[in-house]
């Protein structure tokens, strides 16, 4: 059960980030499509923020502290990645849809190229160790011996987690405070309801709309460095498998608020996790790995994530409150 | 709208609206193509092993990589008339045409068809399924082909509607349930594959994974001319037939009543549902048939016989599936234009490819270009209404206050931004 858990939060952390970073975008009136381009782009520079810090010498034991400025610089790629799409977004007042589908498309093209030009082959890792030895808090991080346990909660917080889930946490609390109890955080979300009104007291749409646009890639480039870490072992090969876009359905899911999608997230991570690990999943700890028992092709728990939020969407479409200027470009002759 | 020519009354055709859309097309081929021979310079100077003349040569096979004829005995780069490069890239251009249709097809209905990629892989396994059946069972070779044909697209069709009925009918963005109907595609066609053991090819040594091509079985597109052309490249009549889809996808949508609903959704739901028009029912329609354009693109790419398919796809969505997107976007969603921009699409790919085999460099740089491309033709409009203001620059009007008539106006609740770009004119 804690292991299940534990592989739960593996998958839904760099959702919970990427749909806050979607939140943050579209509050501000900026349909960011482009989460999964972002995030590819994020994993890329992190593997290679990576490798420089380790042919720096920096060693094992400073494994954590790798960890948190690989992640920062990666989020502030981030940031000067979704520039392209607010530039044609705000400044030009181009289709938003069509602006984040090309960073989309960019981003892959990008990375592999380089890749191939760094690597020679199309996966880039990192240039020794693995996630796990390097990153993961184990119970030798605490100096304890091999194989203790700190009990069924214990474990579940401290054996083999990676720190990104705290990051996480931190980030879904600074996200929630700042959307809605400071200023600046409102004024965005007024700019993202009625630009015109917005304006008219004097707020900076532009800027807060850059802003939007800005924090959004930067929670979007830590989330791909966070799937790269936890979901594909510190490597990249131009691919987050669709998790841009999963985020962006976790985001409508949980109708563009900051508990909802945490939530959300949440069950997605879990059918997400299913899908990945159910052959080897023992729920109840009796030996017996059910889900591969029954016989169910492995197809099937591939489509459910996909499937389930469809019929979650049609289900909940009805009170969904999206914000109202999304997708409108700022005109001031408007006003 | 552009100057009349004070003596005929017509708009010069040099100042038409086709024809600045083609020239910001053009603007933007141009910017896509200096940045990737940008991105080649960058790449040569910090790699130690790319020699200057190792850069020029990137950059000439960039621009002209589908005329490149190998290298000679001296090691040097030529060029000329190559039938093969040249049929490849009329053969690859086929599927490249069909999902560029299918998008601009929805474009024109306001909607965004980014579920491409799942109707190809529908009529991917709808083909295949249905002409290996057919085959084997011995019905004659036409009529097996044209329900493979059919068959293909017919699946393409009814798994467009989805995104389609959800858009109608519970209002979800488009975009969000294509994406996830791309996925489930991609895990029901490599879950049919894998159950069904006949359909893989395990005779021929090596190539464990895919799907037994079609020229086992004799059910193929005939070659009309191609292969007198291009002797020696993959070019068959499935180009023909993509060619006459489009001229057909040109007449419905600029000619008949339904294309004009069409389109009067695109333009203005609200409006076209005021008119009498149900938006409901063209919207799903708009989806279904840019789903069988789609998987029309797969059946005739299939059905050329060679082509073999990877059929564990669950982690990959097909290309062609997202490369429909520029395509259609370059040819601002007109379907005759979508043959050109779709050619010019598989010509980058095959000048990838030249890359790939002939420089240092790998074929990525197209995809760069490609997406340099869309990225600019988001801004197309504004190409577009800086090339027709200096067009009509002698209207002093451009900066005018609209009338606050106009702005009264605007429907309560319409949150449709395209509806409201009209007010700028």
């Amino acid at each position: 059960m804690v292991f299940l858990l534990q592989q739960m939060m593996l998958y839904a952390v760099p959702l919970m980030i990427v749909a806050l970073a979607g939140v943050c975008a579209e509050r501000s009136g900026v349909i960011n499509l482009a989460l999964e381009g972002i995030m590819i782009f994020g994993a890329f520079m992190g593997v290679v923020f990576v490798r420089i810090f380790q042919g720096a010498g920096m060693t094992q034991d400073q494994g954590q502290l790798i960890m948190i400025l690989a992640m920062i610089l990666s989020g502030i790629c981030g940031i000067l990645f979704s520039m392209l799409l607010a530039f044609s977004a705000i400044n030009l007042r181009a289709d938003q849809t069509i602006g984040g589908t090309a960073l989309n498309m960019l981003a892959p093209a990008i990375v592999m190229f380089f890749v191939y030009m760094i690597v020679a082959q199309n996966t880039i890792g990192m240039a020794q160790g693995g996630a796990a030895g390097w990153f993961m808090i184990k119970p030798s991080t605490f100096g304890h011996p091999k194989g203790y346990s700190y009990g069924a909660i214990g474990d579940f917080f401290l054996n083999k987690v990676y720190l990104t889930t705290y990051i996480c946490i931190l980030i879904f609390i600074l996200v929630s405070v700042f959307l809605y109890k400071t200023k600046t955080g409102m004024r965005l979300r007024s700019c993202g309801e009625n630009p015109q009104a917005a304006d008219s007291l004097g707020i900076n749409v532009f800027k807060m709309r850059y802003l939007g646009v800005g924090l959004s890639g930067f929670l979007a480039g830590i989330g791909g460095f966070t799937f790269s870490l936890t979901t594909a072992n510190m490597t990249s090969n131009g691919d987050v498998a669709g998790y841009g876009f999963l985020a962006l359905a976790v985001m409508i899911f949980g109708n563009w608020t900051p508990l909802n999608i945490a939530g959300g997230s949440l069950l997605f991570g879990l059918f997400k996790c299913i899908s990945a690990t159910y052959s080897t999943l023992d729920i109840n700890g009796d030996g017996v790995f059910m889900l591969n028992e029954i016989g169910i092709s492995p197809y099937v728990y591939r489509m459910l994530p996909y499937l389930i939020t469809l019929i979650v969407l049609a289900f909940t479409s009805k009170n969904s409150r999206v914000p109202k200027a999304e997708g409108i470009p700022y005109d001031k002759g408007m006003r | 709208m552009p100057k009349k020519d004070p003596l005929t009354g017509k708009i010069k055709w040099y100042k038409s609206e086709g024809a600045v859309a083609v020239y910001s097309a053009l603007i933007s081929i141009l910017i896509g193509m200096a940045v990737g021979a940008v991105i080649v310079v960058i790449a040569g100077l910090s790699k130690a092993n790319i020699s200057g003349a190792g850069i020029a040569e990137g950059i000439k096979l960039v621009f002209l990589g589908v005329f490149s004829t190998g290298r000679n005995a001296a090691g040097q780069l030529t060029f000329g008339f190559n039938a093969v490069n040249l049929g490849n890239m009329l053969f690859r251009a086929v599927p490249l045409i069909m999902t560029g249709l299918s998008v601009a097809i929805a474009f024109k209905t306001g909607l965004f068809n980014i579920g491409a990629a799942g109707q190809y892989l529908m009529g991917t396994m709808g083909t295949l399924s249905v002409a290996l059946w057919l085959g084997w069972a011995g019905t004659p070779k036409a009529l097996a082909w044209i329900c493979a044909f059919l068959v293909g697209v017919l699946l393409g069709g009814l798994w467009g509607c989805i995104p389609g009925l959800f858009k109608a009918f519970f209002n979800i963005n488009e975009v969000i349930t294509c994406i996830m109907t791309n996925w489930i595609a991609a895990n029901l066609v490599t879950w049919w594959f894998d159950a069904h053991e006949v359909f893989k090819n395990s005779q021929q040594g090596g190539k464990i994974g895919y799907v037994i091509p079609l020229k086992n079985v004799g059910v193929v597109t005939p070659k009309l001319l191609m292969d007198k052309i291009f002797a020696g490249s993959q070019a068959n009549g499935g180009f023909w037939i993509a060619i006459i889809i489009a001229v057909a996808m040109w007449i419905m949508m600029t000619k008949t009543t339904f294309g004009y609903e069409l389109r009067a959704c695109g333009a203005n739901r609200h409006a076209a549902k005021y008119a009498g028009i149900n938006d409901k029912k063209n919207i799903i329609l708009s989806m279904a048939i840019a789903g069988c354009l789609a998987a029309a693109g797969a059946s005739l790419y299939y059905l050329s016989g060679n082509t073999e398919f990877y059929w564990s796809t669950y982690q990959k969505l097909p290309a062609e599936g997202f490369n429909g997107i520029p395509v259609a976007l370059l040819a601002a969603n007109h379907p005759i234009g979508v043959i050109f921009s779709g050619i010019f699409m598989s010509m980058l790919n095959v000048s990838g490819i030249q890359l790939k085999y002939l420089t240092a460099y790998n074929e990525y740089i197209s995809d760069i270009i490609v997406g340099v491309i869309v990225y600019l033709s988001a801004f197309s409009m504004l190409f577009k209404t800086m090339l027709s203001k200096r067009i009509k620059s002698d209207h002093g009007n451009v900066n005018a206050e609209p009338a606050p008539a106009a702005v009264e106006e605007k429907a309560p609740g319409d949150t449709d931004g395209k509806t409201e770009k009209g007010g700028q004119k």
